[in-house]
């Protein structure tokens, strides 16, 4: 094991990126012209960072697999960006978005990377509105905040529950205007296959082009990863169905370490899964939990009556309902951090109180909700004895205004009506915390290769907040990519074009060819998804929620034995040399095999408990996840080395200088 | 349920397609559509046939990405949704459902359902946007204070996914529903002042190069839009055209 140099500047945490920026190495704007930056990816990180770096003069070429970079997805992402505007007048600077991250991580981030986050915040929403993104605003023509999920103060911008979308029509608009200049050249229906390294640099991938199927050979000076996060690898998760690994897999095989690959965030408001079937889980804001009671019945007799639909959710008394999150959590109720809030369901539903026909739902109730805003609404509308129904009407019309349009896709969903009959709710994967380890620069271990946004792992430790996914993929995009990616490439101002008849490109090609041919030339008897479906149940069951030494090592020899059976059985249709979506499942499953076992043995190594990732061997008596600073106050940065079973153990231990250590606690 | 399924066939740009009848057996109401067509898929593939192309992404209606016309109408017969949120308690047991692919001039097709929609990529490169390069420097954020009403109004208009349903509804395979949303929204904004007018004539012209028809003024679009995108933003851009013209011809 050896320790990693992140290069964190000297200085006090406040100059740190001031101080940067002024001493690193910066290609001059006539030099810009002749160097070429490979951006994979078009969303927030991908797309802010192919606009920016186009804006300065380099040579763009960006790659999405979408038909059209606006698909990138960062546009499903819905309830706001936060930053430290202050706008509120209530106490909010850089240091607390920078101590509230850092905490709410469960201090497993790099405090320097987290502090430059907080800074170059504020510039993002001046940026986006200088785009023409239309944030909410109040009255007055100023914009709006409201607050989220483990902090004191209202420091979240947002567009309706569309704030990802805007955010991220704001940087292809950037890009549009790019490439209409020439300089962003737009590769659509492209996926990287492979990165190229010379002399142990990046200087290129393999993509090939999902139209024609054809490999292509793409040189450039830099390669830019901005390719989201790895949640597929559970099958079912919140992420896109096209959202995948392969990228960063691609770049972790050839040299980039894959750092707490471990930390994957688990959020407690999805719609439950409703049979075999299911493509795709999907998400309800977590705002829903400022308003909604979670409960499941007290009595194991009511949970069977429920299932067997032989009462309703409103038949349970009062009396012989369990509000968990309230009876454990006294202090924080149904507002406990994602992390919390996700284990405590589990933990009812392994008991066997789960409320639907999967046994794996819980209710989010409005009913108290709605007669709380009827009444007050009754009263500044001078009803006097209001009957419960006319409470109820009114406070029905209060809840709507606030989460009509949540409702609606619920109600389209499932069609229930959550006005009339309790949601139901279950946890589900949706972020990935870890990602291709970087440097301060946001450098991988291979030189020349570059990871921006959910990519890489550099900010939220063990368990991001709310809003701040939308901030760091336009942070790393917009303002700290632009300047780091110069200390690199200003040594490259002579060396010109890059050959892609170099030995280099021709062995890649190869090899990529001789993957995509074993695929189709496999004629197995089971689809992709037969093994993907198989991946997920192991990741869910054994690594998902709850992990622990014995359901680790389980999963890694069951997720070795999938790998092996998908590569002697997997039956992919058609060519390689077409339009042909069952290859690319095909290869992206591939590579989430791969990663599965190394997601599996980071989480037998990690034998604490730390925000997202609970081991049951570390908690505390009340069953909380218990941290272990003395033992692993550091990142876990995995080293490829022909197998992710044997992959080896770097370590970067994190320093905590200007935030105490602390245990977190909500009761 | 029980249903048939009379699909769009066609192995690539240039060859003839031609409809083909599946059927699907004991498909749950709760299904999606697109898990529907993961079913009969998973059988084409066990069958060792060609699985039925479409495209798809997100699955929450955000992304823009799917984009089937079923039964005569883009996204099939629920309003607000795109075909990934509707859902199979829209049809009856024993069905008949008819799927096709976009049909404009201006979006070829690539396979089966699957068609090309660069060409809207191509309209806002020609003009879809603020010209201002990333900066540390800009301006506060509130130093332009923006009535609520316009801020609304602009993201009412923003919220289009640019998924096509509004050509794909049109007779005249119009993109003026698209076209007029980002027109509105910038040119509702005081960010989008200093070029209002070269970018409504230079996205005009993007559009009608691409081989996009006239508006119909049947407000097909309208009503087929899963984002409820408001047939006011055509005649806001029309306004904004016209006036374009006058002073800039």
């Amino acid at each position: 094991m050896s320790t990693l140099d992140s290069k964190i500047p000297d200085g006090p945490i406040k100059d740190k990126w001031t101080n940067h920026k002024n001493h690193i190495n910066v290609v001059n704007p006539a030099n810009k012209r002749s160097i070429d930056i490979i951006v994979v990816g078009s969303g927030l990180a991908g797309g802010a960072a192919a606009a920016s770096l186009a804006e300065l003069g380099y040579n763009v070429k960006c790659f999405c697999f979408q038909d059209s970079p606006r698909r990138a997805h960062s546009i499903a992402a819905q309830g706001g960006i936060n930053a430290a505007k202050n706008y509120q007048n209530d106490g909010d600077s850089t240091y607390r978005l920078f101590y509230d991250t850092v905490k709410g991580g469960d201090y497993r981030a790099r405090e320097a990377n987290v502090y430059r986050l907080a800074e170059v915040s504020a510039n993002i929403i001046d940026q986006c509105v200088a785009q023409g993104v239309p944030f909410a605003r109040e009255y007055g023509g100023l914009l709006d905040n409201r607050s989220f999920g483990g902090v004191l103060v209202s420091r979240t911008f947002y567009a309706k529950g569309q704030t990802g979308q805007q955010l991220l029509l704001g940087a292809y608009s950037a890009m549009s205007r790019q490439i209409n200049k020439g300089k962003i050249k737009m590769y659509n229906r492209h996926e990287m296959l492979e990165l190229v390294l010379v002399n142990g640099e990046a200087r290129g991938i393999i993509a090939r082009n999902l139209i024609t199927g054809e490999l292509e050979r793409h040189p450039a000076h830099a390669v830019v990863l901005g390719t989201g996060g790895y949640g597929n690898v559970f099958y079912l998760s919140t992420n896109a169905m096209g959202s995948n690994v392969t990228a960063a897999w691609r770049a972790h095989r050839k040299g980039a370490y894959f750092a707490n690959p471990c930390y994957t965030q688990i959020h407690p408001t999805c719609i439950p899964r409703s049979g075999d079937y299911q493509s795709k889980l999907t998400l309800m804001s977590e705002s829903l939990r400022n308003d909604g009671r979670i409960w499941v019945p007290r009595k194991i007799e009511d949970v069977e009556a429920i299932r067997s639909k032989k009462i309703k959710p409103r038949d349970i008394k009062e009396e012989d309902r369990d509000y968990y999150l309230e009876r454990r959590y006294p202090a924080f109720g149904n507002l406990v951090p994602r992390d919390v809030a996700s284990r405590a369901a589990k933990e009812r539903c392994d008991a066997g109180y789960g409320v639907n026909e999967t046994g794996e739902a819980v209710y989010l109730d409005f009913a108290s909700a709605i007669m709380r805003y009827g009444r007050e609404k009754a009263n500044t509308s001078h009803i006097e004895n209001p009957s419960d129904e006319v409470v109820r009407a009114l406070g029905e019309k209060v809840v709507e205004a606030k989460y009509g349009n949540l409702f609606q896709m619920y109600e389209k969903i499932t069609d229930d009506n959550p006005y009339k009959t309790p949601m139901m709710i279950y946890p589900a994967v949706h972020y990935t915390m870890g990602g291709l380890w970087v440097d301060y620069n946001l450098m991988t271990t291979i030189p020349g290769c570059f990871a921006a946004g959910e990519a890489n792992f550099s900010d939220h430790g063990a368990n991001r907040l709310g809003a701040s996914a939308l901030m760091q993929g336009l942070a790393d995009g917009y303002f700290v990519l632009p300047y780091t990616i110069g200390d690199f490439l200003s040594k490259d101002i002579r060396t010109g074009k890059i050959s892609t008849d170099l030995p280099e490109f021709e062995a890649a090609e190869k090899e990529t060819k001789a993957r995509l041919d074993a695929l189709i030339n496999n004629k197995g008897t089971k689809s992709v998804d037969h093994f993907h479906k198989q991946l997920g149940k192991v990741m869910w069951d054994k690594v998902g929620m709850a992990r622990n030494e014995t359901g680790l090592k389980e999963a890694i020899s069951e997720i070795r034995k999938i790998r092996e059976e998908f590569h002697k059985d997997v039956f992919v249709p058609g060519t390689t040399n077409s339009f042909n979506p069952e290859l690319e499942k095909a290869t992206r499953v591939a590579d989430f095999l791969e990663l599965g076992e190394l997601f599996a043995c980071d989480a037998l190594n990690r034998s604490e408990s730390c925000g997202g990732h609970f081991r049951e061997e570390s908690q505390t008596p009340e069953g909380e996840a218990l941290r272990d600073d003395e033992n692993f106050a550091f990142v876990s940065a995995w080293e490829w080395t022909g197998d992710p079973g044997t992959a080896n153990l770097h370590r970067e231990d994190l320093a905590f200088k200007d935030i105490e250590l602390k245990q977190r606690s909500y009761k | 349920m029980n249903l048939t399924l009379k699909i769009w066939r066609q192995k690539d740009a240039k060859a003839a397609g031609a409809i083909e009848t599946y059927q699907v057996s004991e498909i749950s109401e709760h299904m999606s559509f697109l898990e529907m067509m993961d079913v009969l898929n998973e059988r084409l593939i066990t069958e060792g046939k060609d699985p039925v192309a479409f495209d798809h992404d997100c699955r929450e209606g955000i992304c823009g990405m799917c984009s089937m016309y079923i039964n005569g109408e883009p996204h099939g017969p629920d309003r607000g949704v795109t075909t990934c949120q509707l859902h199979m308690r829209k049809f009856k047991d024993g069905d008949t459902i008819h799927i096709e692919p976009w049909r404009a001039q201006a979006f070829p097709i690539i396979k089966d359902l699957v068609v090309d929609r660069t060409a809207f990529d191509r309209i806002i490169q020609a003009g879809g946007y603020v010209s201002v390069n990333t900066s540390g420097n800009s301006q506060d954020a509130n130093a332009i204070p923006i009535p609520k009403e316009d801020a609304d109004n602009a993201f009412d208009a923003a919220t289009c996914i640019g998924c096509g349903a509004c050509v794909a509804a049109c007779k005249n395979s119009s993109a003026m529903l698209f076209v007029s949303a980002k027109v509105s929204q910038l040119a509702l904004l005081p960010q989008g002042q200093v070029e209002r007018k070269d970018r409504v004539l230079n996205m005009v012209d993007q559009m009608d190069a691409e081989g996009f028809g006239n508006c119909s003024n049947t407000g097909a679009c309208e009503i087929e839009c899963p984002k409820g995108i408001s047939l006011e933003n055509i005649a806001r851009m029309n306004r904004e055209f016209i006036s374009a013209s006058i002073s800039k011809g």
